[in-house]
């Protein structure tokens, strides 16, 4: 109403420049519009002529789309650069082609000292030799920085004798100093004995008598000598550190190593870059470099994998492989695991110093009723159902990978589901029918049993669900509770659970997960910190394991370990439900081959070794991607495309702004 | 304020006699200075009074946090280096490395003690000095987080005035309604989508952004472009989270715009300025919009203050470096000293936009600043004056100002 009376009480002073400016302003405007199209017509026809990437012909659909032709223009060349940004990797000349990893972990320190993810300690086989290396085959032990080895009569003396001609990036040699230098920087220094320290427990003392020989005397016999899991460190650069507790080896790039790939470049949070390492001795890499990418979102990982911007992704859930097995260009591939998926009961958690804590129920201290739960569970219907088919029914302690120590039951003695003989066992062992279904205690109390699993991981609470089902039908109560893994920590420690599901990833050397079984692994004194959350003590697999740990021979020590797993199985502390397969996927059209480990059904990422990506040899996208090398060129004509376009837009911009206003002008 | 420097005011005949025989240049010299001395006083008081304030509540957080995250679960030690070949005595080197194993009173005397040199400490996982480690992770957060409140700001303000300005109308429904659609929306999953749809591609479209992380990473060695190319490799990968942030966060600028601005157009200065003929458009645009702006300011350096702690939720899903997730990473283990520095950084951020926000305020709003005194009220002035040049003898004519006006 108000602008009608404006208009009619005659036109605003401005209407008359209004009028004129009409014809003014927006030819200044038009003229700005042509000269940026103009501009940028021209180097969109320069660039089109340049190499062709799949990013240009997307963006030129996506530009043709768009309609009129400067703008379309624009769209094309900005597509094309995006392309070459985020598709494929670029290579300088003379650089092999990049393998990109997506990882889900953050690196926590580069120190080989101080590092405890699985994401370091990959790095670091990667940068480092060991003494040994575990074989692709089998995993067993293989020379690796040692040529060759011996071992004293008495078993008390070690001696390696380090190969010629190995040298670092540096260009130094390799030496026995390095190692024992290595060794006795974590025998002195409580620091530097953060992640490895368990591996020199045993050792006296540590000499190099000269460059090729190494020798090691053991406080005791120590069957695991050849499974060194210790990165070899150059002395020369590692001798003016002062302070192992907080030197993270991530100063100085190119870190100085002697392993198939160098440590090149570390953005915390964001990526490692490895380069390839011509000169290693074992032969170098087919790829030229190995980028590990953070990716914290694991199903945003798996569409970077559908995209291209990644090769390789790893620890896939069902879902993810299952539909990463139909897409183009992506092979999938289960492999057999290295970890073991368990139910622990609490066999009434003591200290070292003998004093019981917590408040397990007192019913699982009982064999018997350990091994009752043990016969009501359908551990083929787990790997079916629970895991999605992506398992091996458990049985054994250690995964049957490791084909040397395998064990299996014979078929009398093992689990199966039969309810008969689980309510046998529970009827002798007290725990009687009653009344509601519900067995009761001597004394009279209904057994109840808490379940406690992981609130982060899917498969916790499928399991939990199955488990829960069959001791009900038992006539157990129980009480199923899914919970953050720190707050699930806190209970083990404080020995307040009944049963808990868990899982142990298996090296190939099973001295360390078996020693988690032993008394001495567990906490000094109540709601102390021990290596064990089983809280098992018994003496037989106590004496098992001290004999396994000295003795030398192969196959005599591998009949000592499966004893042993013969007593932990019938213990029924911890009930192994199913070894949890290994789910990776990769582009088949980046790495047209890749060692696994084992070499048949075997894994790709987080293997004992480096194996795979040294291995890997690049398919035909990886080669032709990277022959497209960039120049400094495109830069600048991206600068220039990029500030044609802002002055377009300003234009734009400013051409409305104009033309708004002079209406408004007329409004009034 | 002393009196003696206005002419005819209260104090003896000397006193005014010597005023009035200064030379007149001398007079206003000295009282400009009296007045920059009143207000540096003013503002600076004002100003030390809420550092005051500030450092106080930091101090505060400071305790809270180290006692707060004490009771969460789980021991740092065992998570830490759970699948790790650790022995026992190892275990109880790094407890006794981390100070864990001494006493809850002592662990918070070093603590403060590092404190007041400081030092946050040294972080459990990642053996880095907390400080060097937000340090490293802030620029990133700041940058995408800064970035998107902007925008949103920028964009809810715009939307709001389109919608206040006409409220109820089919724009207003409409843009409101959307952002409200949008507000509701969860954060991770709008990101996966945009994921899925821009960066994967969907049937024949093809993937325009890049699915995570900061830079694409294969810019180095001797062909390493760098400079321009890195930031606009950055640029191209910020679109996606940066459009995530947005979507989800322009609602709360749209609305508190919008309300503002409905209250604002019912008011009786709006009729006055109609009525000198403007149109509604400039009404709207002059005279309402900059009173209705004032909330919203408030809202804009609340959420400027947040942009340090930044969206754990965006930062995961596209893999971006920032605060948020390193304060995900710390919770887990839990980390403390990562934690309490993180925890420290982003009170001390919030504090400061707040303070700026308080300062702000008296600037944008002169109703909001120190209420007037007597000695800046013109009708004292005026009469003084009318004494004065009424003669020495006018203060006895004149009682009140005998009295003298001075607080």
């Amino acid at each position: 109403m108000q602008r009608r009376r404006d208009q009619a009480s005659g036109a605003a002073p401005g209407g008359g420049a209004a009028e004129g400016g009409r014809r003014r302003l927006p030819a200044a405007v038009r003229a700005a519009l042509a000269a940026g199209a103009a501009l940028v017509a021209a180097l969109t026809g320069t660039l089109a002529g340049a190499s062709a990437e799949p990013g240009a012909a997307a963006a030129a659909g996506v530009g043709a789309g768009a309609g009129h032709g400067a703008q379309a223009a624009v769209v094309r060349h900005v597509g094309q650069r995006i392309g070459r940004r985020a598709g494929q990797p670029s290579a300088a000349p003379g650089r092999g082609p990049t393998l990109t990893v997506a990882v889900a972990q953050t690196v926590d320190s580069l120190s080989p000292f101080l590092a405890q993810r699985q994401i370091s300690t990959e790095i670091h086989r990667l940068v480092y030799d060991f003494l040994t290396d575990y074989s692709a085959a089998d995993s067993t032990p293989v020379p690796g920085l040692a040529a060759s080895w011996r071992s004293s009569a008495d078993k008390r003396v070690w001696t390696y004798t380090i190969r010629r001609g190995a040298r670092w990036t540096d260009g130094r040699p390799v030496t026995a100093h390095d190692a024992a230098f290595t060794f006795r920087t974590m025998m002195t220094d409580p620091a530097a004995a953060t992640a490895n320290g368990s591996f020199v427990r045993d050792f006296a003392s540590v000499s190099a008598p000269d460059d090729t020989t190494l020798v090691i005397r053991l406080k005791r016999p120590d069957a695991s000598m050849l499974a060194l899991d210790v990165p070899i460190v150059p002395e020369h650069v590692w001798r003016t550190v002062h302070d192992y507790a907080d030197f993270n080896n991530d100063r100085v790039f190119p870190v100085v190593g002697d392993g198939p790939f160098v440590l090149a470049r570390y953005r915390p949070g964001q990526d490692v870059l490895l380069t390839a390492n011509p000169h290693y001795w074992r032969g170098a890499p087919h790829f030229g470099a190995l980028l590990f990418r953070f990716y914290k979102d694991q199903d945003a990982a798996v569409e970077a994998l559908r995209k291209g911007e990644v090769d390789f992704v790893g620890g896939l859930t069902p879902a993810q492989y299952a539909s990463l097995r139909s897409a183009p260009g992506v092979t999938a591939h289960a492999a057999a695991s290295k970890r073991f998926y368990a139910l622990a009961a609490n066999p009434g958690a003591t200290a070292q110093d003998g004093r019981r804590f917590g408040d397990g129920n007192p019913a699982l201290r009982d064999v018997r009723v350990r091994q009752a739960l043990a016969w009501a569970v359908d551990r083929r219907m787990l790997a079916q159902k629970a895991a999605g088919g992506y398992a091996v029914p458990g049985a054994g302690y250690l995964p049957p990978r490791y084909a040397a120590y395998r064990w299996a039951p014979p078929a009398a003695l093992a689990y199966r589901r039969d309810p008969a003989r689980a309510a046998a066992l529970l009827d002798a062992a007290g725990y009687r029918l009653g009344a509601g279904g519900l067995r009761r205690g001597p004394d009279g109390r209904v057994l109840t049993l808490r379940l406690l699993g992981r609130d982060t991981d899917p498969l916790d609470q499928r399991t939990g669900a199955y488990l829960a089902g069959w001791f009900q039908e038992l006539g157990i109560r129980i009480q199923q509770r899914y919970v953050d893994p720190s707050e699930l920590g806190s209970e083990e420690q404080r020995g307040d659970y009944d049963l808990a599901l868990d899982g142990w990833t298996v090296d190939p050397d099973p001295d360390y997960v078996l020693s988690i079984q032993t008394c001495a692994a567990r906490p000094a004194a109540p709601g102390g910190v021990g290596a064990s959350d089983d809280y098992l003590c018994d003496p037989v697999f106590d004496r098992l394991y001290a004999r396994q740990s000295a003795e030398y021979d192969p196959a005599r020590r591998a009949a000592l370990v499966r004893a042993a797993e013969q007593r932990l199985y019938q213990q029924a502390v911890i009930d192994v439900l199913y070894y949890p397969d290994i789910l990776e996927a990769y582009r088949s059209d980046r790495i047209s081959s890749i060692e696994t480990q084992p070499l048949r059904g075997g894994n790709i990422n987080g293997q004992d070794g480096y194996w795979s990506w040294w291995s890997a040899v690049p398919g035909p996208k990886a080669l032709v991607s990277d022959a497209a090398a960039t120049d400094g060129l495109p830069d600048v004509r991206g600068l220039a495309a990029v500030g044609a376009a802002a002055v377009l837009g300003a234009a734009a911009v400013a051409a409305a702004a104009v033309i708004r206003r002079r209406r408004a002008d007329e409004r009034e | 304020m002393t009196d003696d420097l206005r002419p005819g005011a209260h104090g003896t005949d000397e006193q005014r006699r010597g005023n009035l025989s200064r030379t007149s240049g001398q007079v206003p010299a000295r009282r400009v200075r009296a007045l920059a001395a009143r207000l540096w006083r003013g503002l600076a008081g004002e100003l030390v009074r809420r550092l005051a304030g500030a450092a106080v509540s930091l101090f505060a957080v400071c305790v809270t946090g180290f006692f707060l995250f004490r009771v969460l679960p789980g021991d740092p030690v065992r998570t830490m280096t759970r699948g790790a070949p650790l022995d026992g005595p190892a275990l109880a080197q790094l407890r006794h490395q981390f100070g864990l194993d001494r006493p809850l009173p002592a662990q918070f005397g070093s603590y403060l003690a590092r404190l007041a040199h400081g030092d946050l400490g040294l972080s459990y996982q990642y053996r880095q000095p907390v400080a060097e480690l937000i340090a490293a992770h802030l620029w990133p957060t700041v940058l995408l987080v800064g970035t998107s409140t902007l925008i949103a700001a920028a964009l809810g303000l715009r939307l709001g005035v389109r919608c206040g300005g006409r409220p109820g109308g089919l724009a207003d429904r409409l843009h409101t309604g959307a952002a409200l659609a949008l507000w509701s929306v969860p954060t991770f999953w709008l990101g996966l989508l945009l994921i899925g749809a821009l960066a994967v591609g969907v049937g024949p479209l093809p993937g325009l952004f890049p699915t995570g992380g900061m830079d694409s990473g294969t810019d180095w060695g001797p062909g390493a472009a760098g400079g321009f190319a890195g930031v606009l490799d950055t640029a191209n990968h910020m679109v996606l989270p940066c459009a995530t942030l947005v979507a989800v966060g322009y609602a709360q600028f749209l609305l508190v715009m919008r309300s503002s601005l409905v209250e604002e157009r019912t008011a009786e200065h709006l009729l006055t300025a109609r009525a000198t003929g403007l149109t509604e458009r400039q009404v709207l645009h002059r005279h309402a919009v900059p009173n209705a702006l004032l909330p919203t300011v408030t809202l804009v350096c609340v959420n400027l203050g947040e942009v340090v702690a930044g969206s754990i939720l965006v930062e995961t899903v596209f893999s971006w470096p920032g605060l948020g997730s390193l304060f995900y990473e710390a919770l887990r283990v839990p980390d403390l000293p990562l934690i309490q520095g993180l925890f420290l950084v982003f009170a001390a951020s919030v504090i400061l936009a707040n303070l700026l926000a308080d300062l702000a305020y008296p600037l944008l709003d002169p109703r909001v600043r120190r209420p007037a005194r007597a000695e800046d009220a013109p009708a004292e002035v005026a009469p003084a004056e009318v004494a004065a040049a009424g003669g020495p003898g006018a203060a006895a004519r004149v009682p009140e100002l005998a009295g003298g006006t001075d607080r």
